[in-house]
């Protein structure tokens, strides 16, 4: 099969897609799937700070307030942030190691659809009977008095999706353990490869903890369990321990990323290299490793005694030191740099202050003699929006213009660009700004109205006012996607005309096997040093010869379907008769494409020397 | 080397699990997904410490355990670990029916142990009337010993398929790193095991 010829059309297109193994179109597919789950997350947001504007709202009911709180974190975590990120990744990091694909191009592709299908499930529970209602948290005493089947789409959804995101998080380890092109060493990896190495390995050790605690919730609510009932000897104590200690992390699996996104951003636009590269590093697996030393910071005020309390305590302010070392290195790299204020690097200088903001707040949270007061206000909320939308979502758009012509082919426009900044800017300090003064007047969180007259009415309309605002920078940017797909004009290997990293030496967008040599790598900012040498193209470390490739393959969307139906048997097995069978048959589906999966042989196919030698739009020019 | 080479004894790399690029991906990847299970596995072990006293007035872990029975479970397991590392042995030295041997006897191994684990814990529903759903106890219990039974059960399908799929054709550098996780994945059901006997049943007849 050579796929230098592919059919065109619509359906062409579609069964490409569900079969593709290629990174760099997984990208897209969890670019436009994150991009309508942050989408969605976004209207529910919206709904909550309708209801919140003037107080005794009757816009939605409590128990629907509760549904949309829920959804929309659970929704923005797990359903936008990360398969956001993971777009960037499948799209970057290949190609910034100097490598033709993934380790796994088949588990890939498994991972985005198991993540796919776990999230349709969820806001499928929308439309049969009502969504989670429990919090993102879902904390067990809260979780098992959940009437009807809300919780249980919780609970089924993440750990399908759940799955995913753990496949992919091994599949970028081994990627860049074993698929470095020579000589990029792991002192010579650009940092947004760093982060994501490091945050996959958080992933690693973060997400199994969570599958269990669902699953645990999973046998008290379908099963009969007793694992949190008190009155059969259980524990509900437990579960918000397994729950943090995979959720802490989870912060980190979120916000590494990002610093890696604005430390590829920032040297790009000063025009000088990383300050402090290597303590960038060192700051980054520390902040990883001491993630997962801080998870009962979230539980100060559950009654864990002053030792425990204490401990946790220092250890959170102890993450203060490697996070303030990146800030101080991302100033030092603009001290003195030739600055261009793109669009990108607008995002980037704007998140400085307000990460340092959510920093700050987060070092007051972390004194757990306070922390009994700020607990379960708005402060909070205000604190982890702007470390959440302040770091990640900052990031993720500044991603999306940095990255837009690599992975499409076209620039989006500077101009609506700068729009959807401005914006979102505004719209982000305006909303978030004065929740902190909310909660310290003792506004609580998680609750669907206020009374007037207690100083809340004109902090919670600024707030509204400030919500609607992204709302319309975010319909910016849909615009500047559509304006740019129609019109926009193709653009060369490195549009920005300063890039230092590998992917920025291919073409825009990249052929499907990335490099037809395989370059050599000879320092950090590999085709800046080749730049300044005053060479067009890189190194290569290998002569032409021919390329061997993964076959495509619809086997992860038929075994994600497979689960996605035994989800919903699973579910309804009390309720009705065909629930077990029904799991049974989604099942031997995965099972069994599991089953032919290992059978099958798949040795993939060659792309020959003569095709490669015909087809000049990419690779190595040496 | 090429994943398509036709080897024999002599041109056998020393490390045929390591010896291509998907062999190497597939080496490490499986060893950082041991890593997940092992906390995977912490998780339901911390969470049956919690809850190992939580009878809800049911029988204790004192009543149920008989030693007799998990001691013999124990070894046929350890038994299963050693015969694997033969398997491996025979497949360093291209020797593919001796292989199919020893993975065959592991299998066989694996089979007893699970038999006598779905035997324990029928004996315990009928006898003690101790299930998953009557108490936090027994949900810890079947929740953590299953997890451990399910894996040996997927390992015994993973090793039978392997063992079938390639019965006429032989060792190659596409297989070789197949067989090889498969048993590194038998060793590290065989070591949650240890675990499992000395946490459950030696502490939970003793402490």
């Amino acid at each position: 099969m050579s796929t230098l010829a592919r059919k065109k059309g619509f359906w062409p297109t579609v069964w490409d897609y569900l079969t593709t193994v290629d990174h760099k179109k997984i990208a897209i597919l969890y670019l436009i799937a994150g991009g309508l789950f942050f989408v969605i997350g976004g209207i529910e947001a919206l709904l909550m700070r309708i209801q919140l504007a003037i107080p005794e709202n009757d816009f939605v009911s409590a128990g629907t307030f509760n549904e949309l709180m829920t959804m929309h974190g659970t929704t923005m975590i797990f359903l936008a942030a990360t398969p956001l990120l993971f777009a960037y990744m499948n799209a970057v990091v290949p190609l910034q190691i100097g490598a033709r694909d993934v380790a796994f191009p088949f588990l890939n592709s498994l991972g985005f659809w198991l993540f796919f299908f776990g999230g349709v499930f969820l806001n499928l529970s929308w439309f049969l009977g009502g969504a989670p209602d429990a919090g993102w948290t879902a904390y067990a005493s809260v979780a098992l008095n959940s009437p009807g089947h809300g919780v249980d789409f919780y609970i089924l959804g993440l750990q399908i999706s759940g799955l995913g995101t753990l496949i992919s998080g091994i599949n970028f380890l081994v990627t860049i353990i074993n698929m470095r092109a020579p000589g990029m060493t792991y002192m010579r990896m650009p940092l947004f490869t760093w982060t994501t190495f490091v945050a996959s390995g958080l992933i690693l050790f973060a997400f199994p903890p969570l599958t269990v605690g669902i699953a645990l919730l999973m046998f008290d609510r379908l099963f009969g369990g007793n694992f949190f009932n008190p009155a059969l000897g259980g524990n509900t104590i437990i579960y918000e321990h397994i729950f943090w200690i995979f959720g802490h992390p989870e912060v980190y699996i979120l916000v590494l990323p990002a610093f890696g996104i604005f430390s590829e951003i920032i040297p790009t636009f000063a025009r000088k290299r990383l300050f402090g590269y290597t303590s960038m590093v060192f700051a980054t697996v520390l902040i990883g490793f001491l993630g997962f030393m801080v998870w009962a910071h979230h539980m100060f005020t559950t009654g864990l005694g002053p030792i425990a309390n204490a401990i946790f305590a220092v250890a959170t302010m102890t993450i203060g030191v490697p996070t303030g070392i990146k800030v101080f290195n991302w100033l030092f790299t603009m001290w003195g740099g030739s600055i261009r204020f793109t669009t990108p690097m607008l995002y980037a200088v704007g998140f400085i202050p307000s990460f340092v903001m959510g920093g700050v707040t987060g070092v007051m949270l972390a004194a757990a003699p306070a922390d009994y007061q700020y607990h379960d206000t708005y402060f909070v909320v205000a604190h982890f929006h702007y470390v959440i939308v302040g770091g990640v979502v900052f990031a993720i758009l500044a991603a999306a213009h940095y990255w837009w012509p690599k992975m499409f082919g076209k620039m989006l426009n500077e101009t609506l660009g700068k729009i959807t900044f401005v914006l979102f800017f505004i719209g982000f300090h305006l909303t978030f700004f004065i929740q902190h003064f909310l909660g310290l007047m003792g506004m609580p969180r998680r609750v669907f109205t206020f009374l007037s007259g207690q100083g809340f009415d004109t902090g919670n309309l600024i707030s509204t006012i400030g919500a609607v605002l992204m709302g319309i920078a975010v319909v910016v940017l849909l615009i500047n996607v559509v304006v740019t797909s129609v019109k926009g004009e193709k653009v060369g290997a490195d549009p920005w005309e300063d890039g230092r990293s590998l992917e920025w030496a291919v073409a825009s967008p990249p052929p499907e096997y990335n490099f037809k040599q395989t370059p050599l790598v000879r320092g950090l900012d590999p085709l800046w040093i080749e730049k300044m040498e005053g060479k067009k193209g890189l190194t290569p470390a290998e002569p032409l010869s021919d390329i061997h490739m993964p076959n495509s393959s619809i086997l992860p969307f038929i075994i994600s379907i497979g689960l996605f139906i035994a989800a919903f048997g699973l579910m309804y097995h009390n309720d009705y008769s065909w629930g077990v069978p029904v799991a049974i048959i989604g099942f031997i589906i995965t099972f069994g494409t599991m089953f032919l999966r290992s059978i099958i042989d798949d040795h993939g196919y060659h792309i020959h020397k003569e095709d490669l030698l015909k087809d000049d739009n990419g690779g190595v020019q040496a | 080397m090429h994943v398509e080479e036709k080897l024999t004894a002599e041109t056998f790399p020393e490390q045929p699990e390591k010896a291509t690029l998907e062999g190497k991906n597939k080496f490490i990847g499986f060893w950082v997904f041991l890593g997940g299970e092992t906390v995977l596995f912490a998780t339901l072990f911390a969470t049956f410490l919690a809850l190992r006293d939580s009878t809800a007035g049911g029988a204790s872990t004192q009543e149920l355990f008989d030693i007799k029975l998990v001691f013999v479970a124990t070894m046929l397991l350890l038994t299963s670990s050693l015969t694997s590392v033969y398997a491996i042995y025979h497949m360093k030295n291209f020797q593919f029916g001796k292989m199919q041997f020893w993975f065959g006897v592991t299998v066989l191994l694996g089979l007893a142990f699970l038999i006598l684990e779905i035997y324990e814990f029928n004996h315990y529903m009928h006898e003690f009337e101790f299930k998953l759903t009557s108490s936090a106890l027994g949900s810890a219990f079947y929740t953590l010993v299953g997890t451990h039974g399910a894996h040996v059960a997927f390992g015994l399908l993973w090793i039978t398929t392997l063992m079938i799929r390639n019965a006429k054709r032989g060792l190659n550098l596409y297989n070789a790193p197949k067989y090889y996780v498969a048993s590194l994945y038998w060793h590290f059901i065989d070591v949650v095991w240890v675990f499992i006997f000395t946490v459950v049943y030696l502490m939970g007849m003793v402490g």
